[in-house]
């Protein structure tokens, strides 16, 4: 990914609406989103692009993704695990 | 230097519910106005408000706002000005229900009524029994009324400028406001939005702090440009806290969980909570709690490899229980502690949640100088703003609130100013973009500077060791030596990313520019203030039969006003003199 795509998205994974977004999405943004294939890149990106209130839950498993292609991120999600403030 | 200039009636900067509400006014006057948000609007911080929003509509029992005043006034340990406050609550039933004509989905009665349940400090006939005042939309208030306010904008063609920075305030030699300059992340273009108007509705900035429930948004950017710009700061010593931070993270732990027997230990596992409050131990009121779990913290009884945390203890309960009573609890500690609850103690400590403090404004949204005359051109709503009804300590429900009433008071008021003195752009001074200009080449040049981050986290633990929610004077004395020093370093900060297009690391190096101004305010106005009233609490101003709660009212009943210029302080008189109805005196504040 560009530069700039790649900065879009940071920005939008680290400036949400709830805290506890911010930290899984912008810890796994570094972490673990080189790693994805293309694929999973996008569906990443369509994720990040969901409102804070209905990707929330499925991250905190109170609701379960129907999307199979978004639950497989939505797993890798719920298994990261955050300590470090910003 | 000169930079591309767009003209309109009204710019507001934020998005979040104050700025939403004031620019419905505006753009339904016909206004030409432009909203400049650093997000998607529906993905500002007020989404997370969950509580609700007060409003005395009586729909479930016998309310009037008169009470809610009294809460209002109580709650603010008697700091909070007594007209604005009149206004809040006079206003709440009629913004409330305007709200629920524009589509926000409040819960409901059986009979169709707007539903209302208790919360924390909401009485009846002036602090008898609770009553049932909050209006909510199940646990996504915020949520609901921030999608209700972006509608009705869309409706009244609101021009929006989505994912912008403003960077400063433009001011002329006489003060007048004249607009913002602002940065386009997408194309890393600067441009002027020349305004008769300017209303700043930016939020808070709890992210001074390293625990901090806020979102990384809340940088304190309205704060930061006025504060450039030569406008005070009010009260910014008084910042609420919550007890239940989970530690390194910030992210809450819902008072559920004391609720439901979730009990505090220290590292040797005692349950302190019952020397410091013997009947209700864990459920005592959030600030008992947190100081309580700074002094075991401070006395060597925290808990880790740095002693730097408490342990909030629900292993004694049964899993079934945990997993029905609080959804989502042990996936976050598990998420961001690294701890099933189930098996082991959440490691917690108190987290910084609301700014009291602000730009300074009147009940009408208008921003004030000392002396009490007007800014012209500028107006604040919101928790960016200091009107001020929350004083030293906010009542729970009237964050969503305020951002109503004085959102839409606010855009009122610019309705009305431009039908008299701003009835035409004045002209901007020749060298209106100089200063700007030169910050950003000053970052752009910037070589063995400092890093953003670390930087940035040097603020945040200063801040969290040296003025959190127990104050000391020995500890704020050194702090502010400290966060002067810090200063100097944010004044060096250096990027490496130098190019135009979506630099973020541009963007944080500007968000940390304002975070320090409100750090510096916060330090310095909490130093100087030599009592404990609301949730600001020193360890030297004790509770004492002569000072109930440590409040000193003969020498501190008395709002801080903070000048980035030489960091002086000056203070100015509380309003006791509501619009229509005789003064709130003062009294002990005690639930």
């Amino acid at each position: 990914m560009e530069r700039e795509a790649l900065n879009r998205l940071q920005w939008r994974c680290t400036r949400r609406a709830l805290l506890e977004l911010d930290l899984i999405l912008g810890k796994f943004l570094v972490e673990e989103f080189p790693g994805l294939s293309e694929d999973e890149k996008q569906v990443f990106a369509e994720l990040a692009d969901m409102e804070d209130h209905d990707l929330w839950p499925m991250v905190n498993g109170t609701e379960v993704c129907k999307d199979a292609r978004q639950a497989a991120i939505i797993a890798m999600l719920r298994k990261s695990e955050v300590r470090r403030p910003q | 230097m000169s930079i591309p200039v767009r003209k309109y009636d009204a710019v507001i900067v934020g998005a979040g519910g104050a700025g939403l509400r004031a620019a419905i006014q505006l753009s339904e006057a016909g206004l030409k106005t432009a909203v400049l948000s650093k997000v998607f609007p529906t993905r500002s911080h007020t989404v997370a408000a969950q509580g609700g929003v007060s409003a005395s509509l009586g729909n479930s029992e016998q309310d009037h706002w008169h009470w809610h005043m009294y809460d209002t006034v109580k709650g603010s340990d008697w700091l909070g000005d007594q007209d604005a406050i009149e206004f809040m609550c006079r206003k709440a039933p009629e913004v409330v229900v305007e709200l629920e004509h524009f589509g926000m989905p409040f819960d409901r009665t059986d009979e169709g009524k707007i539903y209302q349940r208790p919360f924390g400090g909401h009485m009846s006939n002036f602090g008898e029994k609770p009553v049932r005042r909050a209006c909510a939309a199940a646990d996504r208030t915020g949520h609901a009324m921030l999608h209700a306010l972006y509608q009705r904008n869309v409706r009244a063609n609101t021009q929006f400028f989505v994912e912008w920075m403003a960077l400063d305030l433009i001011r002329d030699e006489e003060g007048q406001v004249l607009g913002v300059i602002a940065l386009e992340m997408e194309t890393g273009e600067v441009v002027a939005f020349h305004a008769k108007a300017t209303i700043f509705a930016t939020g808070g900035a709890g992210r001074i702090f390293y625990s901090s429930t806020n979102a990384f948004i809340n940088t304190g950017d309205g704060l930061g440009m006025a504060a450039r710009a030569g406008i005070q700061l009010e009260d910014m010593e008084f910042w609420q806290f919550h007890p239940t931070g989970v530690a390194g993270a910030g992210v809450l732990i819902t008072e559920g969980v004391r609720g439901e027997g979730g009990i505090l230990r220290n590292s040797a596992g005692e349950r302190f909570m019952e020397r410091y409050a013997p009947n209700a131990k864990d459920l005592a009121s959030r600030d008992v709690v947190s100081r309580a779990m700074v002094t075991e913290i401070n006395e060597g009884r925290g808990c880790g490899p740095n002693k730097d945390f408490v342990l909030l203890d629900i292993t004694h309960l049964d899993p079934a229980t945990i997993m029905k009573r609080l959804p989502g609890i042990r996936e976050i500690s598990i998420q961001f502690a690294g701890i099933d609850p189930i098996k082991a103690p959440i490691p917690v400590v108190p987290t910084c949640h609301y700014q009291m403090g602000g730009i300074p404004t009147n009940y009408k949204g208008q921003v004030v100088n000392e002396n009490g005359s007007t800014v012209a051109g500028f107006y604040a709503a919101g928790e960016c703003a200091c009107a001020s009804v929350h004083g030293a300590n906010r009542l729970g429900t009237n964050s969503l609130l305020d951002l109503l009433v004085f959102g839409k008071s606010s855009g009122d008021t610019v309705i009305e100013d431009m039908a008299s003195g701003l009835k035409a752009h004045k002209e901007l001074p020749a060298n209106f973009a100089d200063k700007t200009l030169a910050r950003l080449a000053r970052l752009e040049n910037q070589q063995n500077g400092s890093n953003v981050h670390e930087t940035r986290l040097a603020m945040q633990r200063t801040m969290q060791n040296h003025c959190g929610v127990f104050r000391f004077k020995d500890k704020l004395e050194e702090g502010v030596q400290k966060i002067l020093e810090i200063e100097k370093q944010v004044a060096i900060t250096e990027i490496k990313d130098k190019s135009k297009v979506w630099n973020t690391a541009r963007v944080e190096a500007l968000e940390l520019d304002n975070l320090i101004e409100v750090a510096k305010a916060t330090m310095i106005c909490a130093n100087a203030r030599k009592e404990s009233r609301g949730a600001h609490v020193r360890d030297d101003a004790p509770d004492t039969p002569e000072m109930p709660n440590g409040r000193n009212d003969k020498e501190w009943h008395k709002h801080t006003l903070w000048q980035r210029d030489g960091n002086k302080l000056s203070y100015k008189p509380v309003v006791m003199t509501p619009l229509s109805v005789e003064t709130i005196a003062l009294k002990t504040r005690s639930y």
